[in-house]
């Protein structure tokens, strides 16, 4: 009876609101201006939009723009500046392509998965019949190997904008390889999209029998366009380029395919190779982040975010010193396996010059490093020009100034 | 190991591989036909066991480079006229990037399929990839002649080797020993042991 009632006022006070947004009407409360609606009622009530205040956008990576002159999307960057929690909204989420692509417009009646190869019964599904099989939905982040931060980037959305956290919801890819029956000669599969260049993956079969899913949701309704609409693979912790979008093919093998997308991360150095799959523990500040002001000495909560390609994230540090002493953060959300964390720390500006610093660990205990640590063990000098072999998880620093603006600290 | 324990562990091994193999429990879905699989296949191994029957030559190619459009993006002699990567392997020693670049790539030493160190790569990415805008729409034999112009713009092979199903496999690429496959992968490991030290 309660809840009846608190779902009745609510209606109501949303009734209200709608109308008064109808009739264009003047001021109803205290900071409420004027404006003429976008879009109709009957729109807005089928549709809900955020409201025309809130203007976080993405942005395409600065080295090279999307839409290109040909209309193709590259890399775009989330806006992490403006997140809360850990949950990436869908129409926010980072997008990137290989080489630039147009988003396929895929009718998910007519879109079939195929498992093939080294089975004992090949496989088409449809839609529909994906759909009538067990299901799980996960939290997890997606991460571009490619997310790094440069002494050139000034926010946080340039930094780090390369990665974005969804609640999944798909079928595990194990019970599909299961019911296809992979035969003991095979250790590899190779995940295939449905775009016009067919991006295509080799993945390790341990990997694709732990914890992948085959993905036709994603927070909440189906996967967007931009994310691999209808079907997307979802290989948990590791980067980007695998999470295979528009899948249409898993083939399983018995050996690395080195396919276009699998050369580019080949290296002579064995140790290089196994920094390129999977993300290794990560955190950034995202307030007060590059590019934010401050408005002067007082209380802040430092918050931000922190993911590891390994598992869930155990604790998260903060220093306030450039690194001299470290102090524990609280985590302010669920630590799901292979996603985004939130942390938070309350922090009492002096007013002081200071570098703000974040580091986490996971849940192997393995700890973010800083690029003081990676030159160590590589053995090779701490400078400028110091570029991280594999992906890039180093500590990123924010500089505050005495005037409350902060900057790069890599600048 | 003891010879026990030993046996234990080819035990549960043995009971994992036979779980994998078990026979279906939904029944959801439909077996392909042959030639479902055989038009949806366009994964090559670097053993080339699926590449089709048909063949080329780098004369062939050079012909097809420009007639098929290749020269407008990449540029009359391979070394790219702007939008596209070079498709000339550079000279220098410096070792590829180990990430995909995020510049245009522009004469990017990375760029180009012809670091694989495999031929096959190539043949692969032609046929799946390319011309862009027309990708999927060129024959066996157009791929293996675009192949063999490729490998034959960078000394890889003569002009007048016929690249098919069997040669290509067979090409030793500059890059053939200049790379390590990526570790085996376990759950709960780190990807690179004592990575970072401190």
């Amino acid at each position: 009876m309660h809840s009846r009632k608190t779902d009745r006022r609510g209606f109501l006070k949303g009734g209200a609101a709608l109308a008064g947004l109808a009739a264009g009407s003047g001021r109803i409360a205290s900071g409420q201006t004027q404006g003429a609606p976008a879009k109709k009622i009957d729109e807005l009530i089928a549709y809900g939009e955020r409201s025309r205040f809130v203007t976080s956008i993405r942005v395409p990576v600065a080295e090279r723009h999307s839409p290109d002159e040909f209309g193709l999307t590259f890399h775009v960057l989330t806006p992490l500046q403006d997140s809360v929690g850990i949950i990436t909204p869908s129409s926010l989420f980072y997008t990137a392509t290989h080489r630039g692509a147009f988003v396929p417009d895929i009718d998910p009646r007519e879109h079939r998965l195929m498992i093939h190869g080294m089975v004992d019964r090949p496989l088409i599904f449809t839609m529909d019949e994906l759909k009538r099989l067990p299901y799980v939905s996960r939290v997890h982040f997606i991460e571009c190997l490619g997310n790094r931060a440069k002494p050139t980037h000034k926010t946080v959305q340039e930094t780090h904008g390369l990665t974005s956290c969804a609640e999944w919801t798909g079928v595990p890819l194990s019970l599909l390889l299961k019911e296809a029956g992979v035969q003991k000669e095979a250790s590899w599969i190779v995940a295939e999209g449905a775009e016009e260049v067919k991006g295509a993956s080799s993945i390790p079969l341990a990997k694709a029998m732990d914890d992948c899913l085959v993905c036709y949701g994603m927070n909440g309704e189906p996967i967007r366009p931009q994310q691999g609409f209808p079907l997307r693979l979802m290989v948990p912790g590791f980067e980007g380029i695998y999470q295979i979008k528009y899948l249409r093919r898993i083939k399983v093998v018995d050996r690395y395919y080195m396919t276009y997308d699998d050369y580019g991360h080949i290296n002579p150095d064995p140790k290089v190779a196994a920094l390129t799959h999977q993300i290794g523990p990560k955190s950034v500040i995202t307030y007060p982040s590059g590019g934010q002001q401050l408005a002067g000495p007082g209380f802040y909560e430092i918050t931000g975010l922190a993911w590891s390609g390994a598992g869930t994230i155990r604790s998260v540090e903060v220093s306030t010193d450039g690194g001299q002493s470290w102090k524990d953060t609280e985590l302010r959300s669920p630590a799901f396996p292979m996603a985004h964390t939130r942390f938070g720390f309350h922090w009492k500006w002096d007013g002081k010059p200071c570098v703000l610093l974040s580091r986490c660990t996971d849940d192997l205990g393995t700890i973010q490093p800083t690029r003081a640590d990676v030159a160590k063990y590589w053995n090779v000098p701490l400078d400028d020009k110091l570029r991280i072999r594999g992906a890039d998880n180093t500590v990123q620093p924010w500089k505050v100034t005495s005037d409350g603006s902060v900057q790069n600290g890599l600048s | 190991m003891g010879f026990r324990r030993f046996l234990f562990v080819m035990a549960i091994v043995g009971l994992c591989r036979t779980a994998w193999t078990q026979s279906p429990t939904y029944g959801v879905g439909r077996p392909p036909s042959a030639e479902e699989i055989r038009t949806w296949d366009i994964s090559i191994s670097p053993t080339g066991k699926e590449l089709p029957p048909g063949h080329g030559t780098a004369k062939e190619g050079a012909v097809l480079y420009v007639r098929k459009g290749c020269s407008g993006c990449h540029g009359a002699t391979g070394s790219s006229g702007g939008h596209a990567p070079t498709l000339i392997r550079s000279k220098d020693t410096k070792p590829a990037s180990s990430a995909p670049c995020l510049s245009p790539c522009v004469n990017d030493s990375n760029a180009m399929a012809i670091h694989s160190p495999f031929a096959t790569t190539l043949w692969d990415y032609i046929n799946r990839g390319m011309p862009i805008g027309k990708e999927g729409s060129l024959t066996p034999n157009e791929v293996y002649a675009l192949t063999a112009f490729l490998l034959f713009k960078n000394d890889v092979i003569p002009e007048d080797e016929v690249m098919d199903s069997q040669s290509l496999p067979k090409v030793k690429m500059p890059n053939r020993d200049g790379f390590a496959l990526p570790a085996a992968w376990k759950h709960g490991e780190p990807r690179l042991e004592g990575y970072p030290n401190r």
